[in-house]
């Protein structure tokens, strides 16, 4: 069974419909009580980091979630805001995140991108990563839907998932262990992202 | 390699989707049901969708938020939703709803505080203020309110600028003088109120074809091409027929030598 967590940071509509679509058994939950009888979670959200710490935080989702993590058997997903909460720190409120993948979320204009390119990231772009990634069997199309206006860089190779370009290199995907974060969108790239959320929910 | 997004636009009257020229609402032509149109949509894998209700502004309403909830339930992709927007409340229940995006407008300029106050509670990405325009006997671009029937003395630049600097995410730029009529873009406007805004600028109003979508978003620096016409009707408005560009011709459009 999936959860899907609920702190106050929208996208949960889109993310848990999308799950229904591929037929996975997903519930929306926002309270940590009770976490131990999920053995999936996705951790969505669009909006500030700050705001999303500081909700994660009130809610008891940190620790719940840190020990849920423990169990190797547990996978976690992190969406957009929700990978970028997985890291060390951000820019953006100048906050620490989970720390759970060591990297740091970083506005796009500190990654010295054109100023002729706009901010948000919002549209279409496409990823590269090795072949023989698990999220991604089974896609054919590389090309993703973004939305963001902070990237993340890991601070080990060991820890990228996928990139994407944007004028500059940064980390679309990211991962460790039973925790993968994807800055993108899955729930809205059509087939290709559907694919990956089902390539998930059959960990 | 990053593409730009090409956007079909839906415009309603009431709970029926409509399409106008020139923003002439009188003489409106209605298309249909919009959910009928947003599984069409679906089957087509359209990226993003934009839904206006083109008179709850001045018939002091909203956009339906039923209508809008239904959509939620239906849309594979995301869309934005607008029409007759003024209060925080109005868009926390559109968002809910299951829309990514709302559309500001009248309320860009009747209630300013607005759009900083909801790009603070609920992230710049989800707002976009739309601006609507309409040269005078002069060639000279005016800003309307009020679904196009309220010229604002604010100039152009001034005014784009401040949208920016309120929080908006992106700008939504409609040419009243081009909406309906399929001869292009205003491309010199688009691209004079791309340069002045680092956020993304969705153009809107003449797409006739699909060397349009490429010229606004290659040549006139759009982030992306918003169209109405081009994918409701079949040909120069004969008939009605729901359509959006296969893939490989999507890709066909933004290929280029690097």
């Amino acid at each position: 069974m999936i959860a899907i967590i609920d702190y106050g940071m929208g996208n949960l509509h889109s993310v848990y419909k999308a799950f229904l679509r591929i037929g996975a058994k997903a519930e929306i939950t926002s309270s940590p009580t009770g976490i131990e009888k999920y053995d999936k979670i996705v951790l969505p959200g669009v909006g500030d980091f700050k705001r999303g710490m500081i909700n994660l935080q009130s809610a008891g989702f940190v620790e719940a979630i840190k020990n849920r993590l423990l169990d190797n058997n547990v996978h976690l997903l992190g969406i957009c805001l929700g990978m970028q909460l997985l890291t060390t720190f951000s820019e953006e409120g100048g906050m620490s995140g989970l720390n759970l993948i060591k990297a740091r979320t970083l506005h796009f204009r500190s990654l010295g991108i054109s100023p002729s390119l706009k901010v948000p990231h919002m549209g279409w772009n496409e990823i590269t990563y090795k072949s023989d990634e698990y999220i991604f069997s089974g896609c054919r199309d590389k090309s993703y839907y973004f939305v963001h206006s902070y990237a993340v860089i890991c601070d080990n190779s060991e820890n990228v998932l996928c990139r994407t370009e944007y004028g500059t290199t940064f980390d679309s995907g990211i991962k460790s262990g039973n925790i993968t974060g994807l800055q993108f969108h899955p729930e809205k790239s059509h087939k290709d992202g559907l694919k990956i959320l089902k390539n998930f929910a059959c960990i | 390699m990053f593409r730009p997004r090409i956007i079909p636009v839906l415009t309603l009257k009431g709970r029926g989707l409509v399409k106008t020229v020139r923003f002439g609402k009188g003489k409106a032509r209605y298309i249909g049901d919009p959910i009928n149109a947003v599984r069409l949509f679906n089957e087509f894998a359209a990226e993003e969708l934009i839904i206006l209700d083109i008179t709850a502004s001045i018939e002091k309403r909203c956009i339906d938020h039923e209508l809008v909830k239904i959509i939620g339930e239906e849309a594979y992709m995301p869309f934005t939703v607008g029409g007759g927007i003024s209060d925080i409340s109005q868009i926390r229940s559109l968002l809910r709803a299951g829309a990514e995006k709302v559309v500001i407008n009248t309320a860009c300029f009747k209630v300013p505080e607005l759009v900083a106050e909801a790009s603070e509670l609920f992230g710049r990405q989800s707002i976009v203020a739309a601006v609507d325009i309409k040269k005078d006997f002069f060639h000279r671009n005016w800003i309307y309110v009020s679904d196009g029937t309220k010229k604002i003395k604010t100039g152009v630049e001034e005014y784009i600028r401040s949208l920016e600097e309120m929080g908006a995410g992106e700008l939504f730029i409609n040419s009243i003088d081009r909406d309906g009529t399929m001869a292009g873009y205003d491309y010199e406007l688009v691209k004079s109120i791309s340069a002045w805004v680092s956020i993304p600028v969705i153009a809107c109003g003449g797409a006739g074809n699909l060397g349009d979508l490429r010229k606004v978003t290659m040549e006139a620096n759009a982030s992306a091409a918003g169209a109405g016409s081009i994918f409701i009707f079949h040909g120069n408005r004969d008939g009605v027929l729901i359509n959006y560009p296969e893939k490989h011709e999507l890709s066909g459009i933004f290929e280029f030598s690097e």
